[in-house]
């Protein structure tokens, strides 16, 4: 497997000028972790773990106070690839607030791209088909800042989408989405992922997590877990320990098999809760 | 009567631009007094737009809103003292956090309301630990917590006002399960303690389905139902046509259903969804 990402060793804290004299907070405590092409991600952890510091090492917004983080076999320290980093590793941030820049959704979208000099043609190709994406093509004339909450990050997730960079990190991109956008955006992540783009998908949303094909769960700056689905969720009393929890099928399976029902612990999705229920359930 | 009621509520953006839109369109309400309330709706469904009206924040285009049998805007001098019954956390409210402190931020509501330091002191320390702010934390800049923190703060500054209807647009959203759960608690605890009317609005079916009594479904500007928390969740294929869904565990036992296991129940939760498969399975074994 080809290594993608390598974050080695690395801490960082954060220097809180308000407070008098001024305090280190040091958020990432020796933080090491590969991420291999193609992967898909999901990254977990309580508020304040340290999810989006980290997330913003990999484009260079945050450089590591020791250690170093590689992307695509570039240091993010060095300064001569920052735009090359900033190409490769397309990031949709917490809140989307933060990244309108525009004042028409269309150029909004279109900024990134227009940075990195696409061809105005291609960029008109890439900004449609990113609108239609996350279904917002119809308000592409609108002014962003007038969107409701779940459009404007629709906005920002195609704003990402239209850069079309090797990995995408998105951190939180379906908090204001109702479920069928929520669904949607799942689907265009698998989607892309399944055409090997490496996908870091930063979330709260158990049942999110549980679809990425490897989770890791940070805590105060650490990882604590890294596996598969199926492995880190059965662990489900360290989750709860650390502010986390499993997805409702599994809480369900494991209340079951606690009353002294049959059924294997590693049940994450929705599919396979219904069939292990029904062949338990069913009339012989 | 109600005490939140709207009669014709309509509200448009952009009145001749060419992106006018309706965003609420002929909305008739009548919520009771302690009433706990969902409100679910498709991204732009025009949720966060009906909700700053009860506040007075939006004025109607046309239609009226009644708070506690007042007129809104009837009478430009009581809208203020209308305000404080109706307290609104918003949606991203930590976006809105502008104090030097932590405990600043908490106490600008309450301080605006005229209450004593020594009052707004006391309830500025209780709804900090109602909502898990540890009290080191009061001291800090609040640009320098995390999201899910800064949310704490912000919810804590309109729960300290104590108004007599509470509405919070999406508060759960980016917070931590634990987080959720408590924040979701802590607003259960508050409306069970206070009698307060709550209104939430949420895309967690799940947080939805555990917390309130009635739902509130918009759909494109208008109100497609009102109505308690079964009745709602029993329309699920319309649900999922306008963009929204039932709980997980609802939606399992809805799929069981289907392929001819036979119950009765309504399931929302994992407790009751646990028992009744133990139930399920003794009566088989008989
Ligand atoms: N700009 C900043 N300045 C100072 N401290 C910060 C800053 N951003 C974050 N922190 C602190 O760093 C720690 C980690 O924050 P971070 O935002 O990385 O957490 P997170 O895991 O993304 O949390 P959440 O789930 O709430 O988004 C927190 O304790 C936070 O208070
Ligand atoms: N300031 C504004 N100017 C113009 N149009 C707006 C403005 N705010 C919202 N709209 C439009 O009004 C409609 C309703 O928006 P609203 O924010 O009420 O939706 P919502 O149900 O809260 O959505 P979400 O779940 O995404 O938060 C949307 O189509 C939106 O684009
Ligand atoms: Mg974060
Ligand atoms: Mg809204």
């Amino acid at each position: 497997m080809e290594k993608f990402i390598e974050i080695k060793d690395v801490s960082f804290s954060y220097i809180n000028d308000y407070d008098d004299p001024p305090t280190k907070n040091t958020v990432l405590k020796g933080v090491t972790l590969d991420i291999n092409k193609g992967e898909f991600v999901a990254v977990l952890g309580h508020n304040g773990s340290g999810k989006s510091t980290l997330a913003k090492l990999l484009n260079s917004i945050n450089l590591p106070e020791s250690g170093d983080v590689f992307v695509d076999g570039m240091n993010t320290r060095d300064e001569d690839k920052l735009y090359d980093i900033r190409r490769t590793v397309g990031m949709v941030f917490q809140n989307p607030d933060n990244q309108i820049v525009a004042t028409v959704v269309e150029e909004d979208v279109a900024f990134a791209l227009e940075n990195i000099g696409v061809e105005p043609s291609e960029i008109r190709k890439r900004v449609d088909w990113a609108l239609k994406k996350v279904g917002m093509y119809e308000y592409r004339e609108h002014a962003p800042h007038k969107l409701s909450g779940g459009q404007k990050q629709r906005i920002a997730i195609a704003g990402v989408l239209a850069m079309q960079p090797k990995c995408i990190v998105m951190d939180e991109p379906t908090a204001m989405l109702d479920p069928i956008g929520r669904r949607e955006i799942m689907q265009t992540i698998t989607e892309l992922n399944s055409e090997g783009v490496t996908v870091v998908l930063i979330t709260h949303y158990m049942e999110e997590a549980a679809r990425a094909g490897r989770v890791v769960v940070m805590d105060d700056g650490k990882i604590l877990l890294d596996g598969a689905p199926k492995k880190v969720f059965s662990q489900a009393e360290l989750l709860k320990s650390v502010g986390l929890d499993v997805p409702d099928v599994t809480d369900l399976t494991h209340g079951l098999i606690r009353a002294g029902i049959d059924l294997p612990d590693d049940i994450i999705s929705e599919d396979e809760c219904v069939e292990r229920l029904y062949q338990l359930l069913k009339k012989e | 009567m109600g005490i939140i009621r709207t009669e014709d509520l309509t509200y448009v953006y952009g009145e001749g631009t060419p992106f006018r839109k309706t965003a609420v369109d002929g909305v008739n309400l009548d919520i009771e007094a302690g009433e706990i309330v969902g409100i679910i709706g498709h991204t732009g469904s025009g949720k966060s737009t009906l909700i700053q009206h009860f506040n007075g924040l939006l004025k109607p285009t046309s239609g009226k809103v009644f708070i506690d049998g007042e007129e809104l805007f009837a009478d430009k001098s009581r809208l203020k003292e209308i305000r404080f019954k109706v307290g609104l956390v918003f949606q991203y409210p930590e976006y809105q956090l502008f104090e030097e402190t932590v405990y600043k931020d908490i106490a600008f509501g309450p301080k605006n309301m005229g209450l004593t330091d020594g009052e707004a002191d006391k309830r500025i320390k209780e709804t900090a630990r109602l909502v898990g702010l540890k009290p080191e934390l009061l001291d800090k800049s609040p640009f320098e917590l995390s999201g899910g923190q800064k949310r704490r703060v912000a919810i804590a500054g309109v729960m300290a006002m104590e108004p007599k209807v509470l509405i919070l647009d999406e508060p759960t959203a980016g917070l931590d399960p634990r987080g959720r759960d408590r924040i979701l608690g802590l607003i259960k605890e508050y409306h069970a303690e206070k009698g307060t009317t709550v209104l939430l609005v949420s895309h967690s079916m799940e947080d939805v389905a555990k917390t309130v009594s009635k739902i509130l479904v918009m759909n494109d500007a208008k109100v497609f139902m009102y109505s308690d928390r079964s009745s709602v969740f029993a329309k699920a294929d319309e649900l999922t046509a306008m963009g929204l869904t039932v709980p997980q565990v609802t939606r399992v036992f809805d799929r069981l259903r289907a392929m001819g296991i036979e119950f009765d129940d309504e399931v929302f939760s994992i407790d009751y969804a646990k028992d009744l498969v133990l139930r399920l399975l003794a009566e088989k074994r008989r």
